[in-house]
């Protein structure tokens, strides 16, 4: 491993081992569909509190990844995940009876790319064999932390975007073969001022920016260089900010920008801006995105997690809303293209 | 290249699509009317009857009370506002509508600290500043009439 800038560059890179998408209703009716692993027509997933639905959903991608795996539980070296929920509970109570080791994380809606970053470097240094990144977000459960009672009779705005019922799992491990993790950069937190909670998108956009930008300072590479590179949770606003954004430093990134929350739902899903959550890019990189990598649609791609660190508390105390983008550089074989 | 606050500003204002104000009000003006007709209609069957003015009052919004919160618990309520907007907010049914909701979300975290605690988060603020607006119009009231 070694640092080049501000980005790590891993010499033996830790692979994908495999991946698992669970998602609700309403994702199911998306666009894509067909990628995921399980979709439930019933959002409670059997259980009787959302919470409860969304680590009921967690262990159901965390089951379906190691099981495409052929892994045991007891041979997984260590968990790295996190969700929306106060004190991440949503994953806690999920990974409570696995007796893995367990790295809690928190980076809002860019948990899936925290969580492959820190896993790179826990594979790659070799402390473990195997480890999986995951993460979680439930309409539901989100609604009534973040905005108003579920059957509160409300407007949303243009702007705002609809929280992902979701989860995604990777499994990386150590050499063998699958898609390589070559490259992470982690964010800094970024704060261009937004204060309105409606509008997610126009707050993360500039962490995106910034992060991206100083990946291709550091790599010497361009938006030309990767089949694919997409962000987190921006929605059709944070989208349009990066483009613009690149557009001042005379960099197009419209051939091969896309985001995660214009990808899961499509324009008649009711859904304004687009998705958002924690599993938002999780459920679009383990389903559509790493499947296009298996069949070579896609070789090269920046996955790059955006996260919007506020509260409730913070933002009803007047704080604007800080944002944070992680970004890994995943690489399929050559092979794979034949 | 960096970016100032203002110059960001400028930018995301430009890439954030606004609400249709148009449509917005003409929706709340639609659906809060048909809300007030429909009152009226209960208020003068009521009169008719042979309710006296105050008991029909009090009656009626007894009655649509009641209905925004059967709608709510049917789930058909904020189906109704997404559309309507201020037309279904305005309206003592709207008001309704926000002390049931909560009601029935926090329920699972138990009837004192979940229902009973969480069922004024959003109605709150409209009983405090109307409880106190009516002191103060009461006070002012004694004083001068």
């Amino acid at each position: 491993m070694k640092k080049t800038g501000n980005t790590y560059c891993f010499q033996d890179p830790p692979r994908v081992l495999s991946y698992a998408s669970v998602v609700g209703k309403k994702e199911g009716e998306g666009p894509l569909s067909r990628d995921f692993d399980y979709i439930s027509d019933d959002n409670t997933f059997g259980e009787q509190t959302w919470e409860k639905a969304e680590s009921r959903m967690m262990s159901m991608a965390l089951e379906r990844a190691l099981s495409k795996a052929h892994l045991p539980l007891s041979q997984l070296g260590c968990i790295l995940g996190g969700d929306l929920l106060n004190q991440c509970i949503g994953t806690t109570f999920a990974l409570r009876p696995t007796n893995v080791p367990f790295l809690g994380l928190y980076g809002a809606c860019s948990t899936m790319a925290e969580g492959l970053l820190v896993a790179s470097c826990l594979v790659e240094s070799g402390f473990e064999q195997t480890a999986c990144a995951i993460t979680s977000s439930h309409f539901c459960s989100a609604e009534r932390q973040y905005r108003y009672p579920l059957e509160y009779g409300g407007q949303r705005p243009q702007t705002a975007q609809w929280t992902a019922t979701a989860s995604g799992a990777v499994v990386l491990q150590k050499g063998g073969m699958g898609v390589r993790i070559t490259h992470a950069t982690p964010g800094r937190i970024a704060d261009p001022g937004v204060t309105s909670q409606a509008n997610m998108g126009a707050a993360m956009a500039l962490s995106a920016y910034e992060t991206i930008r100083r990946f291709f300072q550091d790599t010497h590479t361009g938006p030309s260089h990767y089949d694919l590179i997409v962000t987190g949770d921006l929605g059709k606003v944070g989208h349009q900010i990066v483009i613009d954004l690149f557009q001042r430093d005379g960099i197009d990134m419209r051939p091969t920008y896309d985001d995660c929350g214009l990808l899961l739902y499509d324009g008649s899903q009711d859904v304004h801006a687009g998705g958002s959550g924690c599993g938002c890019s999780a459920a679009v990189l383990c389903s559509y995105i790493l499947k296009a990598m298996e069949q070579g649609i896609f070789r090269k791609v920046l996955f790059c997690g955006t996260g919007a660190l506020l509260s409730p508390t913070s933002c009803n105390q007047g704080q604007s809303i800080p944002g944070i983008c992680h970004l890994v550089c995943l690489e399929a074989d050559e092979k794979w293209n034949m | 290249m960096d970016i100032t606050n203002q110059e960001y500003k400028k930018l995301y204002q430009k890439a954030s699509p606004p609400s249709p104000l148009l449509k917005d009000a003409s929706l709340a003006f639609v659906t809060g009317g048909t809300i007030c007709t429909l009152a009226q209609a209960i208020r003068n069957f009521l009169l008719s009857q042979g309710l006296d003015e105050k008991t029909a009052g009090a009656s009626l919004s007894i009655i649509l009370v009641f209905l925004g919160v059967l709608l709510t618990d049917l789930a058909i309520y904020p189906k109704i506002a997404k559309f309507a907007g201020a037309g279904t907010i305005v309206p003592i049914t709207g008001f309704a509508n926000s002390i049931a909701a909560p009601a029935l979300e926090y329920k699972t975290e138990g009837l004192v600290l979940g229902t009973c605690v969480k069922m004024f988060t959003i109605a709150g603020p409209v009983l405090a500043c109307g409880l106190t607006a009516s002191v103060i119009y009461g006070l002012l009231y004694y004083i001068f009439a």
